[in-house]
């Protein structure tokens, strides 16, 4: 379970507030998304939670099964569980997608104690899950997001996640870039690792990737708050007549875009 | 004229120390270069070739004193290699494999060949060429005084390489070598180099790759830090051959490499391409890559890839230039030098240069220094990698245009295992 309260974060560089307060509840095994129109904070709180570099994190907490992710290093925060799917996942030219796969899930294996995999049960493993993510062999030996193309990025992006089974995904608008086919092999990715051990918080701007991923709580964000909550019903409702009225009701003038 | 005199005492000094050798092929070679660098004497900070790496420690009459370093595993094990040892500079016949009986190659020891005609229109030839349009008066010291060295003559396509060993025993060994390598038209062979060659070393590699003709140089050099280097290779490349060179470096507070190349014949190729990782903390670490590529034939491909990364005050310098003489059309020249820093003490200083007088060519140059990339690094580290292993691993993403340079999958393999082992010592 993931547990965020009161959480105020401001640029280190800037005087500019971000997350002013928020408060957020991710039971396991469920699927929260989280909409908001731009600028709400959404992205902020995923980079947040990772450990990027360039927030100041002034108040509040955020817990993950007992653990407390702020004060973590990125990697460590990896190990304890969580992960996040990259809105824009980076190229490394050079090192090999199966290498950086490899390392990765072996580091994360040490740090909580467990034996590393071996090679042979490594890519047995890979093999299985890439293939049906739809990516290649070639695909797992090019170096890591190098000439992919967007809906590349993203699927290998979820074979990551499939590979280091966290137990608190982030998806970080993972729709965007990508047409109706390659959603629909991404969320089929994601539903796969649907479990009673695993939560989601997906971030997204439009309703349609939950056609896809149905979430069980929707929460709509703006101002570096939560401001309301609902069912899958909230995001129907938001598709249909957008965010001014409950930006209105929240006394929330919407920023100029 | 203060300066003048400064400069041929200077030499005069070196010189005095050195037992040069007598008689043999080389002897008109010899007298032909003492000339030469009496005439040029040694170089000094002001000379513009030397302006960013000062050559006081290799004029010097004695080298300083440099600790025999720990013994290595060996590389390019399992490569099916002839195995050449030099022990501080001198040939070790009895931890060497037999100099004969490969087909296809003949092997002699300069200090044991009194009369190999067909080097004698090699030695010091080369690096005579090699001193215009400017000075290398260090490659001379060589040709004048080198005690041992190879002479290598490949008549045929030669599978096992010839790996060259260098041991370091003494703390005051300063080697002069001189390998003199003929490729006779359509022979191709392998030259592997890699281990400590002494407290301070002076090696001078000349290579003739005639028509049709492939030669292959992979060379490690360190992971001894206190030695003070400095090399030179000079090819001229034929007709239709080839000519491929990479060398790797590991620690080391002074090295400076140069190359000289001419593509003296139509469709010739030459790359050389080098990655220098170095760590300051132990008394400096200086790595001097300085290029000529001389293109005087029509569609010549050259390439130069250079990657240095540096920490701790480290210092990397590359100066490579690119000639296009009259004529010379249908060019195709490249040259990139790029520097990885790991902290804002650390520098490096580049001179590309591109000098054409063909209007039908293709060249390009590209010279850049950053820092490890925070976004990349926050992407490995959100996956779990610890810092410093992400580190690495974007280490061997910016080497790798350089490493890629290596043909041979299992050499290039052989390379990285190499990076990967020093990059596990230098973390932090």
């Amino acid at each position: 379970m993931l547990e965020i309260r009161n959480l105020h974060v401001k640029l280190e560089d800037q005087d500019k507030v971000i997350l002013k307060g928020l408060d957020l509840t991710v039971e396991s095994g469920s699927v929260h998304a989280i909409m908001g129109p731009n600028g709400s904070g959404k992205s902020t709180l995923s980079y947040v939670l990772s450990g990027r570099d360039g927030y100041e994190v002034t108040d509040g907490s955020a817990v993950l099964d007992g653990q407390e992710l702020l004060d973590m290093e990125p990697e460590a925060r990896a190990a304890a569980g969580l992960f996040l799917a990259f809105q824009y996942p980076v190229e490394i030219p050079g090192v090999g997608n199966m290498t950086f796969l490899r390392t990765a899930v072996n580091a994360q294996r040490k740090a909580r104690g467990e034996e590393e995999l071996s090679s042979t049960d490594f890519l047995k493993e890979i093999r299985a899950k890439a293939k049906a993510l739809k990516i290649d062999a070639e695909m797992l030996k090019r170096p890591v997001n190098v000439g992919f193309s967007g809906g590349e990025k993203k699927r290998n992006e979820i074979l990551q996640m499939a590979m280091l089974e966290p137990k608190m995904c982030i998806l970080d608008e993972t729709d965007s870039g990508l047409d109706v086919d390659a959603m629909r092999l991404v969320a089929d990715g994601v539903n796969a690792l649907r479990s009673p051990e695993r939560s989601f918080i997906v971030i997204t701007h439009y309703q349609r990737l939950l056609d896809h991923i149905k979430p069980d709580v929707v929460h709509i964000m703006a101002d570096g708050r939560i401001l309301q909550t609902g069912g899958p019903e909230l995001a129907l409702e938001v598709e249909k007549n957008g965010y001014a009225d409950i930006l209105k009701a929240h006394g929330i003038v919407a920023e100029e875009a | 004229m203060m300066a003048t005199l400064d400069k041929a005492t200077a030499l005069d000094a070196r010189l005095a120390r050195l037992s040069v050798p007598a008689g043999g092929f080389a002897a008109k070679a010899r007298r032909e270069a003492l000339e030469r660098l009496s005439a040029a004497g040694f170089p000094g900070r002001r000379d513009e070739y030397w302006r960013w790496t000062n050559p006081t420690a290799f004029a010097a009459p004695e080298p300083a004193r440099a600790e025999v370093p720990a013994a290595q595993p060996e590389m390019f094990d399992g490569f099916g290699r002839i195995r050449l040892v030099f022990t501080d500079g001198v040939f070790d016949a009895a931890a060497s494999d037999a100099l004969s009986g490969e087909e296809g190659i003949e092997i002699t020891r300069l200090a044991e060949a009194p009369d190999v005609n067909w080097a004698a229109s090699v030695y010091g030839t080369l690096e005579a060429a090699g001193q215009v349009p400017v000075l290398r008066p260090f490659a001379t010291l060589n040709t004048v005084a080198a005690t041992d060295g190879l002479l290598i003559r490949v008549t045929g396509r030669v599978k096992r390489p010839v790996n060259v060993i260098y041991r370091h025993k003494s703390e005051v060994s300063d080697p002069i070598l001189h390998h003199v390598i003929r490729l006779e038209p359509g022979a191709e062979m392998t030259l592997l180099e890699n281990g400590p060659s002494g407290a301070r070393f002076n090696k001078v590699i000349e290579v003739e790759v005639a028509e049709g003709a492939r030669f292959h140089h992979i060379r490690a050099q360190g992971p001894d830090h206190k030695r003070q280097a400095i090399t030179h290779i000079f090819a001229r490349i034929a007709e239709g051959a080839l000519f491929k060179s990479f060398t790797l470096t590991v620690n080391g507070r002074l090295t400076r490499n140069e190359c000289v190349l001419w593509l003296d014949g139509d469709n010739a190729v030459a790359h050389v391409a080098g990655a220098a990782l170095g760590d300051g903390a132990d008394g400096g670490f200086h790595h001097d890559d300085t290029v000529f590529v001389t293109h005087d034939a029509l569609n010549g491909e050259s390439r130069q890839v250079f990657k240095k990364v540096l920490k701790n005050a480290a210092v990397g310098v590359f100066q490579g230039k690119i000639l296009v003489k009259p004529g010379a059309q249908k060019t195709d020249g490249y040259q990139i030098s790029q520097s990885l820093l790991l902290d804002a003490a650390s520098q490096f200083l580049g001179k590309p240069e591109l000098e054409i007088y063909a209007d039908d060519v293709k060249c390009s140059h590209g010279s850049t220094t950053g820092a490890i990339d925070p976004t990349a690094l926050y992407y490995l580290r959100s996956r779990g990698v610890p810092l410093e292993e992400a580190k690495s691993l974007l280490v061997l993403s910016f080497l790798a245009d350089a490493i890629d340079e290596i043909e041979d999958p299992a050499l290039k393999d052989e390379i990285v295992a190499r990076l990967e082992a020093w990059l596990a010592t230098h973390r932090g």
